[in-house]
């Protein structure tokens, strides 16, 4: 039987404020254990909360960047459940009253669009962290993530395959890192998602029975733990089993989950109206005011790079997917009216780069400006394609830029015709077969001696020079 | 609402006490009469009644994001019963 | 007479008059406590040292700048739910032990800043939930005016030091009339301010949208003194209220003339004590004849606001205590298997009967398929009841009433029915749950010669009507001179 895959993320990001949600210590990633604390993160008895201004702002600049309404009236409540990362065993949360819901983001995926549904965006504090060790008999907590501000984006089941749900959490980053909500650096956790997975034969209307992922942080971690358990729970149902509503945990390195609540042990939150906090009201005026300092958007980026600079839909699409890079893309363009070099040499050589040294895109050690300047120096033919990889190359390892480079180097592009000839000549006499083939009418044979020829002089000298004077010498 | 011994130990173990045979007892029957008593108010009809959970018109109160020093971690960890490598130590915690 | 037989503005003009200093009143109030509290036992912790040390300093600052404020160098002591930096703060309970916390409430700032002197810190019943002062954990606080008998609670410790001249002011907390009901059954006075007026934090909290800070006092004076100290806005308070805050002292005014008051109709009917109910009625007078216009006006909704209050304080409770659990401070069980076992066995034992119980009806009444039939439910009636006072308010100044049905009862008498402890909090509930201030102050004595308080409740910061009131009352009274022998 053919079946139907069903998802739906629960993603949580990390807010980019410089405090926490509810106290003043920092949200810096790191620090020593219990070094970013004080009583209020730390739930002593007698404190109280206060709510930081820009969680607000910043969870409504995500809900309008996503499509959703803002609600006018809104409430934080208190979530309780026991857990050692949890010190006033509740965590303040959002129930009934999130401040967006009614979203939507529009994903592309093989070429064809499709609207995934988003149905609310509440704010809430993150937990600690539990140090296990396997060879203690205790457990260790760090409480310098509580209390760090978080949102939580629950979409609609609207997913049907782990590219769905890939490129969703991808335009949803993309949208977090424009708005500068959130850094969303998968790998310090400011960016991670639960994943609600049923199938069901193809055809049928209702949904099955669905389980959840918790905590996957990183792209590939949620595409394969959604293949996995896909692959599971078909398996379980042809073999005439029944899935059960449960959370799972998925484990990476083995590349499987596992059952990490059953439900005799389901939660029973009793939420109820957080007392310590006061409803937050947001006029409307406000909520414009936060609409119209919206930075432009990846889509409307993507089509801007489209129509401005011509690219091709697919190199608009990759550069535009991450804000960092775009706005590399940008500083390169404003330098430069090669658009098209430049966004070649991004979707090229660039990204071949950063896989190859296993680089973000952040830590691109130069400015756009830089790349922009090479390929000036290539239009000009001060330097040859062949030269620009390698100052490319030394342009990441030590960030600076190319016509230093080029200069310590000794990469000028020779075109001292004196010089060249001498070169010429050596090539000529090195190849005889090539230059009978020229004069047999073979022009293919031409380039083959131009190659060697720039080979000899390591790519320096300038190709038009070195043609010139092979045109001559064979004449 | 009818309160049974399993009620009881059903909210235990929300609440995270363990209770003996006889305190199940005694708290079933205490809590049947308290219940019994606050079901007192099933005689008010509260059809379309708003909860106030703020007595008072308060809303919108915010701090600004700004940092300051947080507390010393000898501080955080002086009244913890075990602490260890400047965390506190807890049983092993298994996922 | 003695240092510590006066009351703050009494020993206020002795300072200032330098016929008395800090050292001298703080000594002669620890002399009393080290003479009286073996037997009173309101203390859990007296900072002998401390005080001393800090009645000098103090003294220091007044002989080279004169008293700055009223309350410099008068001894106070706090209820041991307040938190107090380097002081022990147990809530009288065995799970906070041991506690110190890391910083001061907001309130001990505040009167830190008045140069007032901490004696010691307070025996109430376990986190606040009681009214008795019988479920400490550590000890049991007598009436100074009987000691066989309970001095009221959960600030039972606050009302018999100050009833006793073991402190001459103390601040407790009022959930659900735990300052006024000591208050009454020790002879004091008692304000619990309107909820936001007297910043919470710091208090350990037992029930978030009721609990409030407030002062017991040997009269009105006083109360107005430590009013002015204590309240005011606090930005680590999100439900501490924007606005401007009297000159308490400005309402000490002797005259209620025009005044209009309301009596409950249902504030008088089956449970009240005679006694009682003939000294409620007499005040009532009292005020008429000095002017005011009285009347009994219709509060029918005064018999849900039981059910309601312990609805919402047990499920806030349920909440706020479920921080101890042996991790981060407090009490930790010395036997257990596992985590899960770790937390049940240290929230067992480190709980008494009481704060078990409530936390076992809070848990019931917002667990999944109950909260709409009771949390939600005391949230309608809630508002029901604001609305009550709200119409009160639109044809009173203020409303009187008894403040407890009985005079204080004797120990052990209602310890084994929790329902029927439950029930004499029937006309102080309702103030908590519509965030109203409510003052108490002594209008007479029963049969046995103990002490019964009249309630005054007002509006919303309406502070200064009550305490014209009350101080008017004081001064055409006798019944604030009373003092018990002890």
């Amino acid at each position: 039987m053919e079946y139907e895959i069903v998802i739906g993320l629960e993603v949580h990001s990390e807010l980019a404020t410089k405090s926490k949600i509810y106290c003043s210590c920092t949200t810096e990633f790191g620090g020593a254990p219990n070094t970013h604390c004080c009583p209020i993160c730390t739930g002593m008895p007698g404190v109280l909360p206060v709510l930081n201004k820009n969680v607000v702002e910043y969870a409504v600049k995500a809900g309008l960047a996503t499509n959703c309404t803002i609600a006018g009236y809104s409430k934080q409540d208190r979530k309780n459940y026991f857990y050692p990362d949890l010190p006033k065993a509740y965590q303040t949360s959002q129930y009934d009253l999130p401040l967006c819901k009614e979203g939507h983001i529009d994903i592309n995926v093989d070429g064809k669009s499709k609207r995934i549904g988003i149905t609310r965006i509440h704010i809430e504090e993150d937990a600690g962290k539990l140090i296990h060790d396997e060879w203690e008999t205790g457990t260790l907590v760090d409480y310098n993530r509580c209390g760090v501000p978080l949102i939580e984006i629950v979409s609609e089941p609207d997913m049907r395959s782990a590219e769905e749900a890939r490129a969703f959490l991808e335009s949803l980053k993309a949208i977090l890192e424009y708005t500068e909500v959130s850094d969303c650096k998968m790998q310090e956790g400011s960016l991670r998602a639960d994943v609600n997975l049923s199938v069901r034969p193809k055809g049928q209307k209702e949904f099955g029975t669905r389980t959840e992922m918790k905590n996957l942080n990183s792209f590939r971690a949620i595409i394969r733990a959604i293949e996995a358990e896909s692959q599971r729970q078909i398996e379980e149902i042809e073999s005439g089993g029944t899935i059960v509503q449960e959370t799972r945990r998925w484990d990476d390195t083995k590349g499987m989950s596992y059952t990490m609540r059953s439900k005799e042990e389901a939660h029973d939150y009793r939420y109820f109206p957080e007392p310590d906090l006061v409803p937050i009201v947001l006029e409307e005026e406000w909520v414009q005011k936060v609409k119209e300092s919206l930075p432009e958007l990846p889509e409307a980026r993507k089509n801007r790079y489209i129509s401005q600079y011509a690219l091709p839909e697919y190199d608009a699409a990759i550069i535009t997917s991450s804000k960092v890079l775009a706005d590399f893309f940008e500083a390169a363009v404003s330098e430069s009216s090669n658009s098209k070099a430049v966004s070649n040499w991004i979707m090229g050589d660039l990204m071949r780069i950063l896989k190859d040294k296993d680089m973000e895109v952040q830590d691109i050690p130069f400015p756009g400006q830089y790349l922009a300047a090479m390929i000036d120096m290539i239009d000009k033919g001060s330097i040859s394609g062949t030269i620009a990889k390698k100052v490319f190359e030394k342009m990441f390892q030590t960030g600076k830029d190319p016509e230093s480079i080029v200069k310590e180097e000794g990469l000028q592009v020779v075109s001292d015709e004196g010089a060249l000839v001498s070169v010429v000549r050596k090539v000529l006499e090195a190849n005889p077969q090539s230059v009978s083939d020229y004069r047999s009418g073979k022009e293919k044979a031409m380039g083959f001696l131009v190659g060697q020829a720039m080979k000899e002089t390591k790519g320096k000298a300038n190709p038009q020079i070195i043609n010139k004077i092979l045109r001559d010498e064979l004449k | 609402m009818k309160i049974t011994k399993e009620t009881i130990e059903h909210v235990a173990n929300l609440a995270r006490l363990n209770l003996s045979e006889q305190e199940k007892e005694k708290l079933t029957l205490e809590m049947a009469s308290i219940i019994s008593y606050v079901d007192k108010l099933n005689e008010l009809d509260t059809e379309g009644i708003q909860p106030t959970s703020h007595v008072l018109p308060v809303q919108n109160v915010f701090r600004e994001d700004i940092c300051s020093q947080s507390f010393d971690r000898d501080t955080i960890l002086s009244n913890a019963p075990s602490s260890e490598d400047g965390c506190f130590k807890v049983p092993k915690v298994v996922e | 007479m003695e240092l510590y037989q006066l009351t703050a503005h009494e020993l206020g003009r002795l300072i200032k008059d330098r016929k008395a200093s800090a050292v001298e009143i703080t000594g002669s109030l620890l002399d009393r406590i080290e003479k009286l509290d073996s037997s009173l036992e309101s203390y859990i912790t007296v900072c002998k040292e401390e005080s001393l040390k800090r009645a000098q300093s103090v003294q220091d600052k007044i002989d080279r700048d004169g008293p700055v404020s009223p309350l410099a160098g008068i001894p106070m002591a706090l209820k041991d739910n307040i938190c107090t930096m380097g002081i022990k703060t147990t809530c009288a309970s065995k799970m906070l032990e041991n506690f110190v916390p890391p910083y001061d409430a907001t309130v001990v700032k505040k009167l830190y800043n008045s140069d007032a002197i901490l004696l010691g810190k307070l025996n109430m019943d376990e986190f606040a939930m009681g009214g008795s002062t019988e479920n400490s954990f550590f000890k049991q606080t007598k009436n100074p005016w009987d000691l066989e008998r309970v001095p009221g609670g959960s600030s039972g410790g606050a009302a018999a030091s100050v009833a006793a001249h073991e402190s001459i002011f103390s601040l407790g907390s009022d959930t659900g009339g735990s300052i006024r009901q000591p208050a009454s059954f020790c002879g004091t006075v008692g304000l619990k301010p309107t909820y936001g007026a007297v910043s919470r934090f710091g208090l350990v909290a037992f029930a978030s949208s009721l609990d409030q800070i407030g002062p017991l006092t040997k009269d009105i004076t006083d109360c107005a003194l430590v009013l002015n100290a204590i309240c005011g806005y606090d930005s680590m308070d999100s439900t501490s209220v924007k606005t401007d805050y009297p000159d308490y002292t400005k309402a000490l005014v002797n005259d209620v003339k025009g005044m209009k008051i309301g009596i409950p109709r249902d504030y008088l009917g089956e449970g009240l004590n005679p006694d009682v109910k003939r000294a409620v009625l007499d005040a009532a007078e009292t005020f008429r004849r000095l002017g005011a216009e009285v009347e009994e006006f219709p509060l029918p909704i005064t018999e849900y606001a039981i059910p309601a209050y312990y609805l919402i304080a047990c499920a806030e409770a349920s909440s706020n205590l479920a921080r101890y659990d042996g991790i981060k401070y407090g009490y930790r069980a010395e036997k257990f298997t596992d985590l899960l076992d770790l937390y049940r066995q240290t929230r067992s034992e480190g709980f008494g009967n009481e704060v078990k119980r409530r936390i076992m009806l809070g848990t019931y009444a917002l667990s999944s398929g109950y909260y709409d039939a009771y949390y939600k439910k005391a949230l309608q009636v809630k508002t029901l009841i604001k609305k009550g006072f709200d119409e009160a308010f639109e044809k009173y100044d203020m409303v009187i009433g008894p403040t407890s049905p009985t005079t204080a009862f004797k120990i052990g008498e209602k310890a084994e029915n929790p329902l029927e402890m439950y029930l004499v909090d029937i006309y102080t509930v309702s103030v908590n749950i519509a965030g109203l201030p409510g003052l108490v102050v002594p209008c007479g004595k029963d049969a046995n010669g103990l002490p019964i308080g009249l309630q005054m409740i007002g509006k919303p910061f309406s502070e200064s009507t009550l305490l014209r009131a009350g101080y008017t009352f004081e001064q055409n009274t006798e019944f604030h001179k009373n003092k018990a022998e002890i």
